[in-house]
């Protein structure tokens, strides 16, 4: 994009701590990386930044030995190393606060931070008083008033976060990964999180701080790296950048690839949605859905798109609002009540939330619907079958027989078996989320050609994505979420991307005029 | 994975003969008709119980109290009989069907509505069963001599020439087969246990079905209950005491999951009539009873050792097909 693309990172004056050199990392059918580079410099913050499912995570776990990349160097001090397990990535002074810090409820403060490298007396065992010294040190140059001698469990979580940090110091890091740091912390101990970067980089620590949040990233970080569906797009100095920039280079492409949008008959309205709130996970919602449309759901991860979903089918209860069916109104109280009221939801996580895989194809796809083949209380397997048939046949599932166990099947054709248990109920609105998360692009093209279909067909889709390009290739109407509200509603030509990414980062749309 | 199920079936099937067998060479009168249908309705109470407890290991839960439930019921039939000796045994079996539902539903209830695990309920509820006995008699028992004579004969009598105790087993585990592979409830059993997140999102309600498991187990514990009862005829606090890890053992052996979802009727009663056979074989051949306690033992840890190498064979199954899918 931009001039400072190459060129500002070998002018500056230090050298880099840790290089990524062309690092490539190959998932089955996924190119998560592809030789991507990274480089972190002394007493400096470098902010990665790039959509869902641009490689970050990736990143973070090959930087901490979790990941072996597939090709490309990693260069400490300027040396190549290899980090092969999590320990050697320790070893070499890299640490991660992750998103979800991983501790102990049960055990003390100080025995959380030194879990595994605990201060040993000459007879072997932990040495707690230089323990609770250690931790006392650590905790004050962190400007935490935390005693380490509280169980973790007695912390709220911005001092389990400070407790996740100091973890981290105690190895003697000289890199510090910080994933999305922010996410669960309100506004004063996001401050105090700040002030803690800045005594990090005093102390000369090299810092990757991965967030979504442009306004964390203008305050906080010195650099910046882009990275977009795996590939690096550009680095420079957070001085040097506009906000405009950055959102060209995370979003970049044109929506180009192929999805296979029908035109189809949008008709009545099927479904309406007033004032849906929830106590603490998404207020003031309200939409209307009508028949053969395709409505997208955009927004980053934890804007609260699958909670309203999870809501809206009756997993959990709404503190006000209506919806309406054809003009009914429903009270939805459980999943049953809403495959009743003719809405399904296709949950995002396939393996924990979609399909039973000790249960046969066909089990699994008659699940919701065993009423209309049941006889007097008494399932008639031969209706089952032809019910099982019919929807696998429709979704062209290959699979030797309808008695095979779903564990037995790629991830692809799981995703099919899930899909056909939800349309054998013969719903008016069904729910995608994430509909092709994780699977490979042959199978994701058949899911967006059914998706067309269905839509064509006459029945309405919401579907819940965080890639651009399917959102945008996809839907017919866009509703973007921020923080658990609706932020825009979209159609027409404001369905671009970098309107979009606006939206949910939450950039005041002033410099629209490009 | 049905195919595999089915060998291991076959497997249990062919261990039992084996055992029967080697028996059979050391005391052939072991094998006669007579005996093997003897040895059958012995383990009758064990298939009843077990099917109860299958269903409820297959929705991730677990019933320690169906001894004490059986204790429990079962001293109530006697009592009933004693106070009331002209009662036709219909009536009774109607109450100890009526009254092991209700102790099932109220490890049900606490299980699904104040959501504590099931081991706690039902060790909880073991205790307060056999406690509830003992308030009822004071400890005393109630002996042959004190019930009537058609309450004790009913389990007895022969139809074709199996005792109707045996019979109880056979029907149990028939309205079980079909109960569990043709009504919706037993559908939804195996998705509880398989993947319960799953079941939510798919309209199941998780803890109503766990709930109708206990009620299960409760009901097929109380009817086990008078038949116990009956056929020996004696009834006291320390009736069937430590029964229920023989019926969690069955489970086991027959190949239902311990982590829920898997399992057939057809194994669990295959599991129960193998420690049936061990129980009756050995003090036939004269091998001592400690020996007994070792082979059931043994046979546990084998048959979760062959669950646990099921569960490996299915990882790899895994990576093939992630393999494929590049």
């Amino acid at each position: 994009m931009q001039s400072q693309k190459n060129g500002s990172a070998e002018s500056s004056s230090s050298t880099p701590i840790l290089q990524l050199d062309q690092i490539t990392k190959t998932f089955p059918g996924v190119k998560a990386l592809d030789a991507v580079r990274l480089s972190l410099y002394p007493g400096e913050v470098t902010a990665l930044i790039g959509e869902n499912g641009a490689g970050k995570s990736t990143v973070v776990k090959t930087l901490t030995g979790i990941y072996q990349p597939d090709g490309g160097r990693i260069l400490l001090d300027g040396q190549a190393i290899k980090f092969d397990t999590p320990q050697s990535a320790a070893d070499a002074g890299v640490t991660a606060i992750h998103q979800e810090t991983v501790l102990f409820d049960e055990l003390t403060v100080a025995e959380n931070i030194f879990i595994g490298h605990a201060p040993k007396t000459k007879f072997g065992l932990i040495d707690k008083t230089a323990m609770f010294d250690r931790t006392a040190e650590i905790l004050d140059g962190i400007g935490a008033k935390i005693d380490g001698r509280v169980k973790l469990k007695d912390l709220g979580i911005a001092s389990r976060h400070l407790v996740a940090i100091a973890r981290a110091l105690s190895v003697d890091a000289r890199v510090v990964i910080m994933d999305e740091p922010t996410a669960a912390l309100s506004q004063t101990e996001i401050e105090e999180l700040y002030e803690l970067v800045d005594t990090l980089k005093a102390q000369g620590k090299a810092i990757l701080f991965i967030s979504h949040k442009f306004d964390e990233i203008f305050r906080i970080a010195d650099r910046f790296t882009v990275f977009r569906d795996g590939q690096f797009v550009g680095e420079g100095e957070i001085a040097n950048v506009q906000e405009s920039d950055l959102v060209q280079m995370m979003v970049g492409r044109a929506v180009d690839q192929l999805f296979p949008k029908r035109e189809a008959d949008i008709g009545e309205t099927i479904l309406e949605v007033k004032d849906y709130c929830h106590p603490t996970e998404f207020e003031d919602i309200n939409f209307s859905l009508r028949k053969g449309e395709i409505l997208g759901f955009y927004g980053l991860v934890g804007a609260g798109r699958s909670e309203f979903m999870q809501s809206l089918i009756g997993i959990t209860r709404p503190s006000k609002g209506s919806v309406e069916v054809e003009g009914v109104q429903q009270d939805i109280r459980s999943p049953a009540g809403a495959i009743d009221a003719g809405i399904v939801y296709v949950p995002e996580d396939r393996g924990k939330q979609g399909a039973i895989t000790d249960l046969p194809i066909f089990q699994n796809v008659t699940l919701p619907s065993l009423n209309a083949i049941s006889n007097k209380g008494f399932l008639q397997l031969a209706e089952e079958f032809k019910l099982a048939r019919e929807y696998t046949e429709r979704l062209d599932l290959r699979a030797a027989s309808l008695d095979t166990n779903v564990g037995a099947l790629s991830g692809g054709n799981q995703q099919k078996v899930v899909i056909a248990k939800w349309l054998a109920t013969k719903p008016k609105v069904i729910i995608l989320d994430e509909p092709t998360k994780g699977i490979d692009i042959g199978s994701k093209a058949a899911v967006h050609d059914f998706m067309s279909e269905l839509a064509a067909e006459g029945l309405s889709v919401i579907m819940v994505s965080s890639e651009i390009p399917e959102i945008l290739g996809m839907s017919d109407r866009v509703i973007v979420m921020r923080e658990g509200r609706m932020v825009a509603e979209l159609d027409g030509d404001d369905m671009n991307p970098e309107t979009l990414v606006r939206h949910a980062v939450g950039i005041a749309s002033t410099e629209n005029v490009t | 994975m049905i195919a595999h199920l089915k060998s291991r079936e076959a497997l249990l099937m062919g261990a039992i003969i084996v055992l029967v067998s080697l028996v059979a060479t050391r005391f052939p009168g072991f094998v006669t008709p007579s005996n093997l249908v003897a040895v059958f309705t012995d383990t009758s109470p064990l298939m009843i119980l077990a099917i109860g407890q299958m269903v409820v290991i297959l929705t991730r839960c677990i019933d320690l109290s169906v001894a004490a439930n059986l204790a429990l019921t079962g001293m109530v039939c006697a009592m009933i009989n004693v106070a009331m000796p002209d009662l036709p045994v219909g009536v009774i079996l109607v109450v100890s069907l009526v009254m092991g539902a209700f102790l099932g539903a109220i490890n049900g209830i606490l299980v699904w509505k104040l959501d504590i695990p099931p081991i706690v309920v039902t060790l909880g509820t073991m205790t307060i069963f056999r406690g509830i006995i003992f308030l009822l008699t004071e400890g005393k028992w109630i002996n042959a001599h004190e019930m009537s004579a058609h309450f004790t004969a009913f389990p007895r009598a022969t139809i074709l020439g199996m005792p109707i105790l045996g019979w109880f087993g056979i029907v149990v585990a028939l309205i079980a087969v079909v109960a569990m592979a043709r009504t919706k409830l037993g559908r939804s059993m195996y998705a509880v246990g398989g993947n319960p997140h799953a079941a939510v999102y798919t309209g199941i309600n998780v803890g109503r079905t766990q709930f109708y498991a206990f009620v299960i187990s409760g009901m097929l514990a109380g009817l086990a209950g008078y038949l116990w009862i009956a056929r020996y005829a004696v009834a006291y606090v320390d009736i069937a005491a430590g029964f229920e890890l023989e019926v969690v053992a069955a489970c086991v052996i027959g190949g239902v999951s311990i982590a829920g979802g898997a399992g057939t009727i057809i194994g669990t009663l295959l599991g129960a009539l193998f420690l049936g056979v061990v129980k009756n074989a050995l003090p036939v051949v004269d091998i001592s009873p400690f020996w007994q306690l070792a082979i059931s033992g043994a046979a546990i840890i084998i048959a979760v050792a062959f669950n646990a190498q099921s569960g490996r064979s299915k990882g790899r199954v895994i990576l093939k097909s992630a393999e494929h899918a590049q």
